[in-house]
């Protein structure tokens, strides 16, 4: 009973109601996705909704055809991010603050209407809406999210290294591909945690941009979910969790620095 | 000097792609014509048409819901956000490692996850989904970012400031009130900011957690715009609208970052 005083009494306690609320609306959900994909319509457990996935040329073309998307936008992204960020962390501190806020500034206007205006642009230079304008709007969405973590890398990476490294005989081609790039990567796979789910998991942009002609895997579990298909929904999630947990896995280096995305401000 | 010619060249190519769409809007918010891309001369008419209550009255509403479930969410997360902060920096180690953890948990998941799992438990408790359901979602997936831009404050705080406070006299809630909420407070601020912006930006996880009971925010409404096959002509001149707005609460916003930077 005292002990149970303490502890209320303490700040540790403060934790409580976040840590309810976090149980009611972030861990219980993501059980009863895993429930729901585990049992089919009349609540028994069961596969089919794994098999019908598997059986389903269809939705397998759309996932792996959503990871390709995937990889070219990040792909992309670091392409012509890198270089910006690059160029920014070698500008003095106010002139580079200012820029990547012009990179951020886009991101509040809300992403459908981004997209309508990206639909707007290609009809206004005459260029046929499809693969090539899925690829643009997607990288136009998201390349501030690879910028930005790459920037910060590359703003808090120590100097010496490339003077240590040219004192030492290496050329510049050298020096980036030794000493900047690995020192980068950090910036790079919380970039890319950033930019390759979204991708996969966005829904209604894809269509919008290809008028209706291809669509990703965000869409196919929304449609199901749309269509009273819950458990067949949950299981489509849960495959995508896992995705999601592969990638996050091959990023943990960089948790740290992501953490401190929030910083924008 | 070429070189740096060139990388300026380059930002700035960059910047005008990733403006052009914007600056289209913008531009042809001044012109009449149904379909965007038409110029039909210079004219306010959309700009009036927009705040003529009766014509466009349910993108005024959409609006209006937006606005007010990204208040009452942001409040809200900020609330919880900021004792969740204060509680999780008090804690041991490894148990401070596992909120993290569960803090990162719907920044990880991303929106349709987080839409689809809500959307089941809604569905599994028999609630029937509206504006509560729709805030309560958007308080899960902010809440963790004002933990994370609460936190570095109470990191970078004297932590012998509070108590000195208790020291010197002060009940644990005077201290709070006037060591630790001082120095959390701009992190608070920056929290509740961002919670705003991804509130009102959000699409994934409003269409999973909005129902079927007629409610409409502001990306819904532009949704089923889309489906349908155009964009209603108004929406130009509020997009032109709510960008310079963010573009003007920006600036005062790193105004202010800076005069604070200034006088530390």
């Amino acid at each position: 009973m005292k002990k149970a005083l303490v502890f209320f009494s303490s700040r540790k306690s403060w934790t409580l109601p976040y840590l309810i609320f976090s149980i009611v609306f972030v861990i219980v959900p993501l059980l009863l996705i895993v429930v729901y994909a585990f049992t089919d319509e009349n609540g028994h457990m069961s596969l089919v909704n794994f098999s019908k996935f598997l059986a389903h040329p269809e939705a397998i073309n759309t996932f792996v055809y959503s990871i390709g998307v995937a990889i070219i936008t990040t792909l992309g992204c670091i392409l012509l991010g890198y270089p910006a960020a690059w160029i920014l962390s070698r500008s003095n501190m106010g002139y580079s603050k200012t820029i990547i806020m012009l990179f951020i500034l886009p991101m509040w206007v809300n992403i459908l209407i981004r997209t309508l205006a990206t639909v707007a642009l290609f009809d206004f230079l005459r260029l046929p809406l499809g693969e090539g304008a899925l690829i643009f709007g997607m990288i136009y969405n998201f390349i501030p999210f690879m910028i930005y973590p790459i920037y910060n890398t590359l703003q808090k990476m120590d100097r010496s290294y490339i003077e240590a490294a040219q004192d030492l005989g290496a050329n510049n081609f050298q020096v980036f591909w030794k000493v900047v790039f690995p020192l980068s990567l950090p910036g790079i796979s919380s970039g890319v945690m950033m930019v390759f789910m979204p991708t996969i998991s966005t829904f209604a942009i894809a269509e919008l941009l290809t008028m209706n002609n291809i669509k990703l895997f965000g869409t196919t579990i929304q449609e199901n979910i749309n269509n009273s298909l819950w458990n067949y929904g949950a299981a489509l999630s849960l495959i995508m969790l896992f995705l999601i947990a592969a990638t996050s896995l091959f990023s943990t280096d960089s948790k740290n620095d992501s953490s401190q995305g929030g910083g924008v401000w | 000097m070429v070189r740096r010619v060139i990388e300026q060249v380059y930002l700035w190519i960059l910047l005008l792609l990733l403006y052009a769409p914007i600056i289209i809007i913008i531009v042809y918010s001044f012109t009449e014509a149904k379909v965007l891309g038409n110029w039909t001369g210079f004219s306010w008419k959309l700009y009036e048409s927009l705040f003529d209550t009766g014509a466009h009255h349910s993108l005024m509403n959409a609006m209006i819901n937006t606005i007010a479930i990204a208040l009452i969410a942001a409040t809200v997360s900020t609330v919880l956000g900021s004792i969740a902060a204060i509680g999780i920096f008090n804690l041991r180690a490894r148990s401070r490692k596992a909120m993290g953890f569960v803090n990162t948990i719907p920044i990880l998941n991303g929106d349709i996850i987080t839409g689809v799992s809500l959307f089941l438990l809604f569905v599994s408790l028999g609630i029937t989904q509206g504006f509560t359901t729709v805030v309560l979602a958007h308080i899960t997936f902010c809440t963790p970012y004002v933990v994370l831009s609460v936190m570095p404050r109470l990191k970078q705080m004297n932590p012998n400031l509070y108590e000195a406070a208790l020291d010197l006299g002060a009940t644990p809630m005077q201290a709070l009130r006037k060591v630790i909420l001082p120095e959390i407070r701009p992190g608070m601020i920056s929290g509740f900011l961002l919670a705003l912006t991804l509130s009102i930006d959000d699409f994934a996880v409003t269409v999973f957690t909005i129902g079927n009971q007629g409610l409409e925010t502001l990306s819904t409404y532009i949704y089923a715009d889309a489906r349908k096959g155009g964009l209603t002509p108004e929406l130009r001149p509020l997009s032109a609208i709510i960008f310079v707005v963010i573009l003007i609460l920006l600036i005062i916003i790193n105004r202010r970052a800076d005069k604070a930077k200034k006088t530390e």
